[in-house]
C-alpha cells in the first residue's frame, strides 16, 4: 500500500508536527508521541516503523494534505464525521473505529455518510434522508450531477429554492473524496457550508430586512415603500408565509432591523439565512402591492359550511395539501368536486363570489 | 496564483431550463483546467451574488456576466451585489458596447476581483452567432445565399440592449460571409415579426441574441416571425414564410461556443487561459481553422 503519509511526516517533522494528539518533532533525533505511546530518540527508519499505520499519523495526513484546507470547507468535513473543529488531543482511535462502519450526518435533507479506509482514506456518500433502500437508488459518482438532482422536486416540478424541503428521493452518490463531497453539498444548498462556518466562528454577516430592501433598485424598489413605521407586523407575514421550517430549512437569522426581532420561529436548520432570498425580495414586491389596496367592506350570503370551506380550501393551498386530498373524499374542503360544487352554486359565469362586482363604486 | 473563475448569469424562479447555459459552458471550462475553481451564481437562484464569493477559495476571481448587454445588471447589480469596492460609472469608460475589465475588491471577502465586461459585446460572440448559424443548418460553409437577422430585445429603457445586436449584426456584416446580415427587435424597430420584409436571400438565419431559451425565444419569437401560430405546436427548421426559407436557431447563449467568449473575457482580465481557449475553441466549432 502507499506510504505517502509516512514519507510525509518525516518530512514534515524538521518543522514539528502537532494536531489531534499526535506529536512528532525532529532534534538530531526523532521524538513521536501520541496519547497512547510516547517515543524519543528515534532514527528516521524507527520513526517510519511507528508511523506506517498509524491511525494518527493517517489522520494527520487525512486533514493536513487530502481534505481540502479551505476553513470553511475542512470544519465542515470535520463536522461530518464528528470530530472537534478544532485539532483535538483525544479521540482519533475512537473515531477511527467509529468511521470503520461509517459515521452518518444529516443536512438539510441530505443524509451524509462518511467511512475510512485503508490509510486513513475517506470516502463520503449522499442520499436523500428520507431513502432507506438502496435498491431502489439510481447511483451517481460524479458531484456535478447534484445539480441536476436537485432540480426538481419527487413530482417533476422546478425548484426555485435549493433549501426548499422538496428535495427528490430515489437517488445516491457515492464514492466521493472530501473535495467532491463539499462541491455536492454546495449544488444541493449553495453557500450554506461557507455561512454555517462563519457562524461556527462568531462571523455570520446577516442582513436584515430594512438594510436588505433600502437597496433594491429597478421593479424591486417599491419593497423599500412598505414600511409601518414602528410596526413590522407585514415582515412577520412575510416570514410566516416563506421562511418557515415547512417552506425552507434555512434558519432564519435576519430580523426586521438589528434592534426588532421578529416573533415569527426562525426555524430549526443546521445552516442559517444570513438575508431575506431573491424570492423572499420576488414575493416582497408583490406582497407591498397588495397590502397598499385599501380595505373595502363586500356583503355576501354563505352557508356556515361555505365559509369554513373556504378558510379550508386556503388553508389546503397554504400548506400545500391540495394534491393529497383524494378523489373523492368529498369531506374535504379542498376536495375538487366539492369545490366545483361550491362554485357552481355560489359563482357567477364571471367567477365573482355570489355575484358580488370586485369594484364597487 | 491559482485563480477561480464566477460566471454571473440572471437565472430564474419559473423557468427550470434558464441556468442551463451557465452550467454548460461552466462545465466545459472545468474540463480544461484552467481554474482552479469554477462557479456559477444567479440573480434568481443560488449560490446568490451577494454570497458567490465567499464559496470559492482563490484570492483573486475572474467575475464574467453572462448577460448579453451594458446596462442595469453589469453596471448596478453586479457589482453591488457583489460588494465591489471602488466601483463606478467611470470603471469601464465604455460607450456602451466596449467594457473590458476593472480590478476591484470585495468589500466582505478581501478578494481581487477581475471584474469582466459581459459576454455578449465581446466580439467573439459574432463568431458564436455565425456558429449558431452553421449549427442550425448543419452547413459549415453557410452563407452564399443567406441573410442573417440578428435578435435582440430593443428596448428604449437601455439604449445599450440594442447597441450589442448592432454591434454584432455590423461586424457579421463586414465579414462578408452572408448576403445580408440585419438587426431586429422584439419591442422596437425594424421588428422581428417583419423579418421577411427585410431580406431578398431565399434562406433566413435568425439567431435571437438571448442568453438562455425562455418565453421570449421559444413563445414569443417564433410566434411573432409567423413560424407557428401556438408555439407549443411546433414548427419546422427550416419552416416555411412569406417565399422564405427560416431557420430559427433559439438562443445564442445555448451554443457550445459560447464558453470561448468567457475565457476570451477572463484573458483580457489577464487571466493565463490561452491554452484553454484552443481546446473550448476546438471542441465546439464544427470547421475548426475556418
Amino acid at each position: 500500500m502507499s506510504r505517502e503519509y509516512v514519507d510525509a511526516l518525516l518530512e514534515a517533522a524538521s518543522e514539528g508536527v502537532s494536531f489531534d494528539g499526535l506529536t512528532v518533532e525532529h532534534d538530531g533525533e526523532y521524538t513521536f508521541r501520541t496519547p497512547a505511546v510516547d517515543l524519543t530518540e528515534l532514527s528516521a527508519a524507527e520513526l517510519r516503523d511507528v508511523a506506517a499505520g498509524s491511525p494518527h499519523v493517517t489522520n494527520w495526513y487525512f486533514w493536513h494534505a487530502v481534505a481540502p484546507q479551505k476553513a470553511d470547507r475542512w470544519a465542515f468535513l470535520r463536522w461530518v464525521e464528528g470530530a472537534p473543529l478544532e485539532s483535538a488531543d483525544e479521540g482519533v482511535h475512537e473515531r477511527y473505529e467509529v468511521l470503520a462502519d461509517g459515521v452518518t450526518t444529516t443536512w438539510g435533507q441530505l443524509s451524509i455518510t462518511v467511512t475510512a479506509g485503508e490509510g486513513g482514506r475517506r470516502e463520503y456518500g449522499l442520499t436523500h434522508v428520507a431513502d432507506d433502500s438502496a435498491a431502489e437508488r439510481r447511483s451517481y459518482e460524479d458531484p456535478l450531477q447534484a445539480r441536476e438532482l436537485a432540480r426538481v422536486d419527487d413530482d417533476g416540478r422546478y425548484r426555485p429554492l435549493k433549501t426548499a424541503p422538496t428535495l427528490g428521493t430515489g437517488w445516491e452518490l457515492s464514492g466521493l473524496g472530501p473535495a467532491a463531497l463539499v462541491e455536492a453539498v454546495g449544488f444541493f444548498y449553495p453557500a450554506t457550508v461557507t455561512n454555517w462556518h462563519r457562524e461556527q466562528t462568531g462571523r455570520l454577516d446577516v442582513t436584515h430586512w430594512r438594510e436588505t430592501m433600502a437597496r433594491q433598485s429597478g421593479i424591486y424598489q417599491v419593497v423599500s415603500t412598505w414600511d409601518r413605521g414602528e410596526g413590522h407586523e407585514h415582515v412577520e407575514w412575510v416570514a410566516e408565509s416563506c421562511c418557515t421550517d415547512s417552506q425552507c430549512l434555512k434558519r432564519r437569522e435576519w430580523q426586521y432591523d438589528d434592534g426588532t426581532e421578529l416573533e415569527t420561529p426562525g426555524g430549526d436548520g443546521v445552516f442559517p439565512c444570513r438575508e431575506p432570498c431573491s424570492l423572499v425580495i420576488s414575493a416582497a414586491r408583490k406582497f407591498t402591492k397588495l397590502d397598499a389596496e385599501a380595505a373595502t367592506t363586500y356583503e355576501f350570503e354563505l352557508t356556515p359550511s361555505e365559509k369554513r370551506q373556504l378558510e379550508g380550501l386556503v388553508d389546503a393551498v397554504a400548506e400545500g395539501r391540495v394534491g393529497e386530498i383524494r378523489e373523492a373524499d368529498i369531506g374535504e374542503d379542498a376536495n375538487r368536486y366539492r369545490t366545483r360544487f361550491l362554485r357552481a352554486r355560489r359563482f357567477d359565469d364571471e367567477g365573482r363570489l355570489c355575484g358580488v362586482p370586485t369594484d364597487q363604486d | 496564483m491559482p485563480a477561480a473563475l464566477v460566471i454571473a448569469a440572471h437565472g430564474s424562479h419559473l423557468n427550470p431550463g434558464s441556468s442551463a447555459p451557465a452550467f454548460d459552458h461552466a462545465d466545459r471550462i472545468r474540463a480544461t483546467g484552467a481554474f482552479e475553481e469554477v462557479r456559477e451564481t444567479f440573480w434568481k437562484e443560488e449560490p446568490a451574488f451577494r454570497e458567490v464569493l465567499r464559496t470559492v477559495d482563490a484570492d483573486e476571481v475572474y467575475v464574467v456576466p453572462l448577460f448579453i448587454s451594458e446596462g442595469y445588471f453589469t453596471e448596478e447589480v453586479l457589482p453591488r451585489e457583489l460588494r465591489l469596492d471602488g466601483w463606478g460609472e467611470n470603471s469601464w469608460d465604455s460607450d456602451g458596447t466596449s467594457a473590458t475589465t476593472a480590478t476591484l475588491s470585495a468589500a466582505d471577502t478581501g478578494q481581487t476581483v477581475q471584474y469582466c465586461g459581459p459576454v455578449g459585446t465581446h466580439d467573439a460572440m459574432s463568431d458564436v452567432i455565425v456558429q449558431r448559424a452553421k449549427s442550425v443548418t448543419g452547413d459549415p460553409a453557410v452563407g452564399d445565399g443567406f441573410g442573417l437577422a440578428v435578435v435582440g430585445h430593443g428596448t428604449r429603457r437601455n439604449e445599450n440592449s440594442a447597441k450589442a445586436i448592432e454591434f454584432h449584426a455590423d461586424r457579421i456584416r463586414e465579414m462578408g460571409r452572408f448576403d445580408e446580415v440585419q438587426a431586429l427587435f422584439m419591442d422596437e424597430d425594424p421588428e422581428v415579426d417583419d423579418v421577411t420584409d427585410h431580406f431578398d436571400a431565399p434562406d433566413i438565419v435568425v439567431v435571437p441574441l438571448f442568453v438562455a431559451d425562455g418565453y421570449h425565444t421559444q413563445e414569443d419569437i417564433p410566434e411573432d416571425m409567423g413560424l407557428t401560430d401556438d408555439y407549443r405546436t411546433g414548427y419546422a427548421v427550416p419552416e416555411s414564410v412569406d417565399g422564405h426559407d427560416i431557420w430559427y436557431a433559439g438562443a445564442v447563449g445555448t451554443e457550445p461556443l459560447l464558453a470561448d467568449v468567457v475565457l476570451e473575457r477572463a484573458a483580457q482580465a489577464g487571466a493565463d487561459v490561452g491554452a484553454a481557449i484552443e481546446q473550448v475553441r476546438s471542441r465546439t466549432t464544427t470547421d475548426p481553422g475556418s
